[in-house]
């Protein structure tokens, strides 16, 4: 699509990406405005009748430059930006960042803030995946469980709205802590939360992973082997349904996620079904991590003491967190001024895409839409 | 009981008596057509906003409530709406074809009308084979699906003609045999003798389980011959954008739109008659006051509250389920419900050769 212009003679024998296709061969394009791709993702693909022979996703639609933009924000103000990245994880990409400045600043956070941090995360994980489960009931045509995630979703929002004054782009964690200390009914309203969403956690079940036609939907579609998942660099909920252990809150943990009893959520069958169910069952793990902090916030200060203007050594650094999406890594190199002189993120979601054409190839058509909807793609985090 | 027989057959004496024959015949017709006309635009209108309402109460908000009294006039906003839209024609359509498949839809969905009968004496047309000419006209539809996809000349508007014109041709067989099971059970093919034949109870307790599993039967079925939700395939919408219908705008996807909820008013309409016994009122036995009672209430209501029941079962389908997906659509015919009914046909002739039924 992207190569030089070329004498089309044969239109026929064209397709959009130029090369020839095979006898019987559609092409069509699915995005980038489409009802299936939550966002601008924009895949051409090639059908023989139903079944995919390939899918070839085009990026860029709603590529903002946010690295380059980070470059020339000081250390406190490029996190505001990175919340624009993956939204539905904006928490843990602050997070990720702060925790990045703090690295190369060797700033000790008070433990208040750790515990506010992680518990603040956990929330965010539980409300994507809330939004990831209503959306992913829509693409494969069941309406309903949309407005059942919402209903726990918004609760959350609520919260996030009260405390961090924003319920999507939050911009709550800042170098060293913090931005506020936690509104005082948040632990009151946390609670409530946790009881209403024991209370209705089971209809999921009841509405979604029972049903016959999901299964069938979902089960043995997009095989993603434990090697494939390691080779295309997955991570998060997509390589876990594939046996691959990988949680970053496990594996290098960070704030208080060593002190916190959770299991890491494994699935060795590889298929959609399995990923539907590593992110059903996530969602359990982060209410038991929120139960166990809640009443365990410490007292003390909610930010450490940092210098106005903050300076990063010269060097490099990179820190890792594990979003909804999986691992998200920030990679800063400083030459000692006030801006960093580049950033790099490592985005969960792109390297997650890189494996669509692998899963779906040999499928049909609303094949890809299950396949698609448990990658769980938020398109802003792909091409930032 | 209480009967529209007296009214209607009073109208038409006064049209024999004041106009020659033909002219009375012509009358007639015109009085049909315009009642005919009038119910589809109040039924488009009721379906609507119906399954809007439907729709809100499972899943927990409360639909239209702004236009009118708890919003009862949002379909006929939504109508005036359409109506002054432009209907586009998109380059490179086959225009002609374009423009007639939303009335070739229309007019199928029209056509089956026919043979049903509203209420004890109010039918249009008392054909000795309304069954047969039901399974007939009702299969036309496709047609005009795929004429629709393969004159927008767009790749989601033909993949979804043509999937709809598997589905449709594949559960056409199985609805065909739920019908015939009744049709044997009863032994005629004429609406009103079917709906005779119910007076002492309804066909669907009457014929033991072999009637319930072709009641089942002809349910999923027309669910997927009317394209609804799970087999809501052609437009399958996270798939297709909109499928056959994506090019249209304004009226003529009104049509298409409008010919969909005529689809299931009738599909309804036919199990209600087949299976439910049409306008009879339930009966149970040899309970005469409980009987006594049941006959006081107008056959219409019966009628129509026989059909808005299971329109109601559709539109739950529809907000339950996720979508199938095409090779399991047509294993689910192929594989399951068509034997099933095969064999089921089977015993449903034995019992009424047997005379097994109550």
């Amino acid at each position: 699509m992207y190569r030089e212009t070329q004498i089309i003679n044969d239109s026929r024998k064209i397709s959009s990406n130029g090369e020839d296709t095979g006898e019987g061969e559609l092409v069509i394009n699915v995005g980038p405005q489409h009802p299936a791709t939550h966002g601008v993702l924009h895949l051409v693909i090639t059908l023989q009748g139903e079944t995919i022979q390939k899918v070839e996703p085009h990026l860029g639609y709603i590529h903002r430059s946010i690295e380059k933009m980070c470059e020339s924000l000081s250390y406190r103000q490029f996190i505001y930006v990175t919340s624009r990245m993956d939204y539905l994880s904006s928490h843990i990409n602050n997070h990720g960042c702060a925790l990045c400045v703090e690295k190369g600043l060797q700033i000790e956070v008070p433990p208040r803030a750790q515990v506010i941090r992680v518990l603040m995360d956990e929330l965010t994980r539980i409300a994507s995946h809330e939004l990831w489960w209503g959306a992913m009931a829509m693409d494969l045509g069941a309406f309903t469980p949309f407005f059942y995630a919402f209903r726990e979703r918004e609760t959350i929002n609520d919260i996030m709205e009260e405390t961090c004054g924003a319920r999507l782009t939050m911009n709550y964690m800042v170098p060293g802590g913090v931005m506020y200390d936690i509104h005082p009914n948040f632990q009151k309203r946390v609670k409530d939360f946790i009881q209403l969403f024991r209370s209705k956690i089971d209809e999921y079940d009841d509405l979604v992973t029972g049903n016959i036609i999901f299964q069938n939907r979902t089960k043995g579609i997009g095989v993603l082997s434990k090697e494939d998942a390691i080779s295309y660099g997955c991570s998060g909920p997509v390589a876990r349904a594939s046996g691959v252990h990988c949680d970053i809150r496990k594996l290098y943990p960070y704030e208080v996620y060593n002190k916190v009893e959770f299991d890491e959520i494994l699935e060795t069958a590889g298929d959609s079904f399995a990923r539907y169910l590593v992110r059903v069952k996530e969602l359990k793990q982060s209410v038991r991590i929120v139960e166990q902090l809640i009443d365990n916030i410490p007292d003390g200060d909610f930010q450490a003491k940092t210098k106005a203007v903050l300076k990063l050594p010269k060097g490099e650094f990179y820190s890792i967190v594990e979003t909804a999406r999986g691992e998200l890594g920030v990679y800063i190199v400083s030459e000692g001024a006030t801006t960093p002189y580049r950033i790099k993120f490592r985005s969960p979601g792109f390297s997650n895409l890189s494996a669509l054409d692998h899963l779906s190839r040999g499928h049909k058509i609303g094949d890809l839409m299950a396949i698609m909807g448990t990658l769980d793609l938020v398109i802003p985090d792909i091409d930032r | 009981m209480f009967s529209l027989e007296s009214i209607t057959d009073s109208i038409q004496n006064w049209l024999y008596s004041t106009f020659n024959p033909t002219m009375a015949l012509i009358l007639e017709c015109a009085i049909v057509m315009l009642l005919a006309i009038g119910l589809f635009a109040i039924l488009g209108l009721v379906l609507v906003l119906m399954e809007r309402k439907v729709a809100a109460r499972m899943q927990i908000r409360l639909g239209p409530n702004r236009v009118g009294p708890k919003g009862m006039f949002q379909t006929a906003a939504d109508t005036l709406k359409l109506i002054m839209k432009e209907g586009l024609t998109p380059d490179g359509a086959d225009k002609f074809l374009f423009n007639l498949a939303p009335f070739v839809v229309m007019i199928a969905a029209m056509l089956v009308l026919a043979p049903i009968a509203f209420a004890k004496g109010f039918q249009i047309w008392d054909i000795n084979i309304g069954v047969l000419y039901i399974s007939a006209v009702s299969s036309v539809s496709v047609i005009g699906i795929l004429m629709a996809g393969w004159a927008s000349n767009n790749k989601y508007s033909l993949l979804g003609a043509m999937r709809s014109g598997a589905q449709i041709v594949s559960y056409e067989l199985s609805a065909g045999l739920s019908i015939i099971s009744i049709v044997v059970l009863s032994g005629s093919l004429s609406i009103s003798d079917i709906i005779a034949s119910q007076q002492t109870g309804w066909w669907l307790f009457r014929g033991h389980i072999p009637a319930i599993i072709a009641f089942v039967i002809f349910i999923i079925a027309v669910t997927a011959e009317t394209n609804r939700a799970p087999f809501d395939l052609a437009e399958a919408e996270s798939e297709l954008t909109a499928g056959f219908h994506t090019e249209y705008s304004g009226m003529k996807f009104a049509l298409f739109f409008l010919a969909e909820y005529i689809n299931i008013f009738i599909v309804c309409a036919i199990g209600a008659t087949l299976f439910l016994g049409g306008w009879m009122p339930l009966h149970i036995g040899h309970w005469q006051a409980f009987n006594h009672i049941m006959d006081y209430i107008p056959s219409s209501l019966w009628f129509l509250g026989k059909t808005f029941f299971l329109i109601f079962l559709i539109m739950w389908f529809r907000w339950t389920f996720p979508r199938l997906r095409i090779d399991q659509l047509l294993n689910l015919e192929w594989k399951y419900l068509l034997p099933i009914s095969m064999f089921n046909l089977l015993l449903v002739t034995v019992i009424a050769i047997m005379g097994w039924y109550f």
